[in-house]
């Protein structure tokens, strides 16, 4: 009784979603008189959102009919690559030469994977571990949330810097080591990377419910198991932003530094 | 060779400079603004690259970690730069005769940092250098924003030290008569080199 409640899932047409792009077309032409100079951007967002979907879909689907690890890594690999490229894209001022890309890319690997793989391996212990209806949206889910925490950090940390050149470079002529000397800096990058997970994990399910939850309630799951499965995601995100925005701001720190301890931001670029 | 020792420092548009200050000695370093005597001083302190050797006292510079050479040769910037909010928390421990012998009352310890004058601000970035007890001071106009009376306390205060410590010191400054006061030896740096001056003070 219950299995066959769970499903129930009524299949979404062509003309469905045509009636729901009515909204954001609708939107397109109110915003021609008003003037708001953003229909275009509007369309183009929208088509993005039904290829770049689509195309995942079509990824899923091959990935599901023949699974197998190496399907599993291209798409895994693309999807980091994407986010490192959009955490230097995020940055105001940046690190130049492949440590722009490179600090934030390899931290969130490093955390994302190690998240996602304990999360594959032990928590829900699915075997094969890289079965992809698991693995796939669960890097994602985690990959996304990481690289945010990881360019807000980032950015916090090279601005703070940058401003505070002056506080920096006092310390250190006062004989302060370089840790010592951005310690404050640091840890307001790492805070500021780390509070948007705090607050959400805070509020979710009394203002907020999350995106993934609503979309397995709404495609069959019964919503004590989706709680479940949101509660397991919600802390992965911890742990893979908490833990690679750390790493990130960290290694970000130690870079505004050469083996002199001297403060180097000419290794930034706005 | 005890004293502090500079031997070939070079970086863009500087040097080679050979510079040699005994203990207890002080130098004084003037020039026109943009010939470099504030990136000299940053450079000695190793603060930003640069080539050549600098000995403190026989050791050179990168015989040891950058922030223990950075603690004994002692660079005060021109502008002091402050972290915490209340004056108080920027020193060691509180050092009631050299805030007296500033011109300060002890109470100037529990004061926010927003409410000091720059020349407020520059004489107690002096104390908290002294406070650290390093070797050689490299002084970046350190009257710059002191009206006489003051002036005459800092130059008192960092006299007494160099004699008391047998520091060397290095003092860069605009004021052609305050550096015949304080520095014995008086270079200008023009071109990148050091051009000496007359002893006699001219």
């Amino acid at each position: 009784m219950e299995d066959e409640q769970a499903m129930q899932v009524i299949s979404l047409s062509p003309i469905d979603l045509s009636l729901a792009a009515l909204l954001v077309i609708g939107l397109a032409l109110l915003s021609i008189p008003m003037r708001l100079q953003l229909s275009r951007q509007l369309l183009v967002a929208g088509s993005r959102t039904v290829v770049q979907l689509s195309l995942i879909g079509l990824v899923l689907k091959a990935l599901f009919d023949h699974i197998h690890p190496a399907g599993l890594a291209v798409v895994a690999a693309v999807m980091v690559g994407v986010a490192g490229v959009e955490i230097m894209r995020r940055q105001k001022r940046r690190f130049a030469g492949i440590w722009g890309i490179g600090v934030g890319t390899l931290s969130m690997f490093v955390s994302s994977f190690c998240v996602t793989v304990l999360a594959l391996t032990v928590v829900i212990d699915i075997r094969p571990w890289y079965h992809p209806q698991y693995a796939i949206p669960l890097l994602g889910m985690i990959l996304g949330n990481t690289m945010s925490g990881i360019a807000i950090g980032l950015d916090r940390l090279t601005a703070t810097a940058w401003e505070q050149r002056a506080v920096i470079e006092a310390r250190l002529s006062l004989g302060f080591g370089w840790s010592e000397a951005i310690e404050a800096i640091r840890r307001e990058g790492i805070r500021s990377g780390l509070i948007p997970i705090i607050n959400s994990m805070s509020v979710v399910g009394l203002v907020s419910l999350p995106g993934m939850m609503t979309g397995q309630i709404l495609s069959g799951t019964l919503p004590v198991e989706a709680v479940k499965y949101q509660i397991l995601i919600m802390f992965l995100i911890a742990g893979g932003t908490g833990f690679g925005t750390i790493l990130a701001v960290s290694l970000g720190a130690r870079r505004l530094f050469d083996d002199r301890e001297r403060l180097r931001l000419d290794r930034l670029r706005s | 060779m005890d004293g502090l020792c500079i031997e070939n420092l070079k970086f863009p548009g500087m040097g080679p400079i050979t510079l040699r200050v005994g203990p207890g000695a002080c130098v004084g370093l003037s020039g026109p603004s943009g010939s470099g005597k504030t990136r000299l001083l940053r450079a000695v302190a190793d603060m930003m690259p640069h080539t050549g050797e600098i000995f403190l006292d026989g050791a050179e510079a990168n015989t040891m970690p950058a922030h223990q050479w950075r603690r004994c040769v002692g660079f005060l910037p021109a502008e002091s730069a402050w972290w915490h909010e209340r004056v108080g928390d920027h020193f060691p421990s509180p050092d009631a005769d050299g805030l007296r012998q500033l011109g300060f009352s002890p109470d100037v310890f529990s004061w926010e940092v927003s409410r000091l004058s720059s020349g407020e601000r520059q004489r107690l970035a002096l104390l908290r250098l002294l406070a650290g007890a390093p070797k050689a001071l490299l002084l970046d106009e350190p009257t710059a924003n002191l009206d006489s009376s003051n002036t005459a306390r800092v130059e008192a205060m960092i006299a007494a030290y160099r004699r008391r410590n047998d520091a060397s010191v290095i003092w860069v400054g605009h004021d052609p008569a305050q550096l015949r006061r304080v520095a014995a030896i008086r270079f200008i740096l023009h071109g990148g080199n050091l051009v000496r001056q007359a002893s006699d003070g001219g």
